[in-house]
């Protein structure tokens, strides 16, 4: 399964926020969509889950274009995992990952065992099946981000859109979503995802896009695209990308800003 | 789940208490056993040898009233919840988008005119109505904003322009004929009920309900963010649409036979989901519940406690403000 973006303008009717971007993505693929704030990725990935129109251009699945499907047939095929978010009423864990069946439920049915069956097949998968009776409220931020990933699982589409997963997220739990991602990418699933730390594409991602004032600046695998020009065009800020090598011989490639030091600064 | 079974249970129970001593209190005192055979002989055509004034009590007079308090507490509470739901906000009541407004526009305008009962009602009605349409479409014609923020906005601007035709209108009346009339709708008053006021609602209010209980899944998404709701497959518009067509016509069928009642369909959604949660197919059932039950307690109090009859709204107000601060003092489980 394959979600492409083609020559698409975004943004809204009195405010165009991006254009011409092309980019596409295959199940069983990790794409992260690198850009500083404000550069439009959140408006780019809601235009590409149909949830706002292009402005130009087209968003297909499988060579289809998206605005022929219903809402439904969207939702089986791409789910999305947005910034986690504060809930309005006190619902539980396993309440908010039922909602992911929606898709699958006819207009008029509420979830059946099947479906409580593939909600809880997804909590254990994220492994937060000790919170499935927990007020999602009452959780803390890292928990609802699994709670939602969970919900996309639920949803059973092949590809998931996340924007921002490891925001607001403490580095334990940076690390765990990372690790799902990665697992979710094997098991055949495609994740489209946004994220402020190039690391986090070094360590996850089989190629990066770089959105700059809503244009595609940059694509490709993380060790082409991801350079000190590279970043510095896109956040302004100098920045050393290096091969290393750790003591247990794991070798990656990681970012190092480098700071400006006044003379006389101690550090 | 098995805390909410016990909830439902409780609330049966309570419901049917109530409904008994609703028979017993008054001018005319019911017993349990004479309501029964009565009800037994109706059904039967059994003879019961009871005093035909009894039998007059219970069939032509309390009997509507009993019903009209159960449905009508019953319709207020579940449109209260569905849109409290809808505009993910435990602070919304039926009367958000100008049903009460429209429905007492239209009924006073009928008083005013000196029209008959039923004439009054049927405007009540197609002015509730007529009012969360013009509502709609101008927030729909209102582009660019958050759609729900905007569907509150013009019910509230909607709301006061009606509130203002309505004082107009009480200016105007004859303060000796029409002006206690319309104050007493105002009020709200179930004293009035004939057992055609039941038959005329009750398919109205089911109208209402069936949709209610078949997107009841769906209603849940709604309290999602907009954009979520639809990238989990749910066509927000449409469904949002229909929920509020659903509540409208309950309420305003409600607000025609009975006049403004305030309060039912704010306070009970907001017990229920202490009770039994969030999730709307509970918290629609046990809403229900306790809204039959706690507007047929409240009209029979209003009914007994003085001489004279207090106004629904009045009572409603005075025991429903106390038990909600009460309720925000003491628990926040409702919502956050």
């Amino acid at each position: 399964m394959r979600l492409e973006a083609r020559q698409l303008d975004f943004g809204y009717r009195d405010k165009r926020v991006g254009s011409g971007v092309s980019l596409s993505l295959e199940a069983g693929e990790v794409l992260c969509l690198l850009g500083p704030n404000g550069s439009g990725k959140t408006t780019l990935f809601k235009t590409m889950l149909g949830l706002l129109p292009p402005q130009g251009g087209t968003v297909l699945v499988d060579d289809v274009d998206l605005r022929s499907r219903a809402r439904e047939e969207v939702a089986r095929l791409v789910s999305y995992v947005p910034q986690a978010h504060a809930a309005f009423f006190p619902f539980t864990v396993e309440e908010v990952v039922l909602m992911g069946r929606t898709a699958h439920l006819s207009l008029f049915s509420s979830p059946s065992r099947r479906d409580r069956e593939a909600t809880l097949a997804a909590i254990t998968r994220m492994q937060i099946g000790h919170l499935a009776e927990s007020v999602y409220t009452r959780i803390s931020g890292g928990e609802r981000q699994l709670t939602l990933i969970a919900r996309a699982l639920a949803q059973d589409a092949r590809i998931i859109v996340m924007d921002e997963p490891t925001a607001n997220l403490d580095f334990g739990n940076q690390v765990r979503v990372l690790q799902h991602i990665l697992a979710l990418a094997q098991s055949g699933i495609g994740v489209l995802l946004s994220t402020h730390d190039p690391d986090h594409a070094f360590i996850c991602a089989d190629r990066v896009a770089m959105l700059h004032e809503g244009k595609l600046a940059r694509m490709g695998v993380p060790e082409d695209a991801i350079t000190a020009a590279s970043l510095r065009e896109l956040y302004g800020v100098s920045v050393e990308v290096t091969q290393i090598e750790t003591n247990s011989g794991v070798r990656r490639t990681a970012c190092f800003p480098l700071l400006q030091r006044q003379p006389g600064m101690t550090r | 789940m098995r805390g909410s079974a016990a909830a439902v249970l409780g609330a049966c129970i309570a419901l049917v208490v109530l409904v008994i001593v609703a028979f017993a209190v008054g001018r005319f005192p019911v017993s349990a056993a004479d309501l029964a055979s009565i009800l037994w002989g109706r059904l039967t055509g059994v003879e019961h040898g009871l005093d035909p004034t009894i039998e007059t009590v219970v069939l032509r007079i309390r009997g509507p009233r009993v019903a009209a308090a159960l449905l009508i507490g019953a319709a207020l509470a579940a449109a209260g919840a569905a849109y409290q739901n809808m505009f993910r906000n435990p602070l919304v009541s039926p009367d958000i988008l100008g049903v009460s407004a429209g429905a007492a526009v239209g009924a006073v305008l009928g008083i005013f005119l000196s029209l008959n009962v039923i004439m009054i009602q049927s405007l009540a009605f197609a002015f509730g109505l007529g009012a969360v349409g013009l509502v709609y479409v101008t927030a729909n014609a209102v582009r660019g904003h958050d759609p729900l923020l905007v569907l509150v906005l013009a019910g509230v601007v909607v709301g006061s322009l009606l509130g203002a035709c309505v004082a107009l209108m009480k200016y105007l009346a004859d303060p000796y004929n029409q002006l206690p009339a319309i104050t007493f709708w105002l009020l709200g008053s179930l004293a009035s009920a004939s057992p055609d006021d039941v038959w005329s609602t009750l398919p109205l209010m089911l109208l209402g309900l069936v949709p209610m209980w078949l997107l009841r899944w769906r209603i849940n998404l709604l309290s999602l963010d907009d954009e979520e709701a639809r990238a989990l497959g749910v066509e927000t518009g449409r469904i949002r649409l229909v929920v509020i067509a659903a509540a409208t016509l309950m309420t305003s069928a409600a607000v025609a036979i009975s006049g403004v009642i305030g309060w039912i369909g704010l306070v009970i959604p907001h017990f229920a989901r202490l009770l039994v949660g969030p999730d709307f197919s509970r918290l629609l059932a046990v809403s229900i519940l306790l809204g039959a039950g706690f507007l047929l307690g409240v009209d029979t109090l209003a009914r007994t406690v003085a001489r004279i009859e207090i106004p629904l709204g009045v009572l409603t107000a005075f025991v429903g403000t106390p038990l909600f601060l009460w309720q925000l003092a003491t628990a926040r489980r409702g919502w956050q």
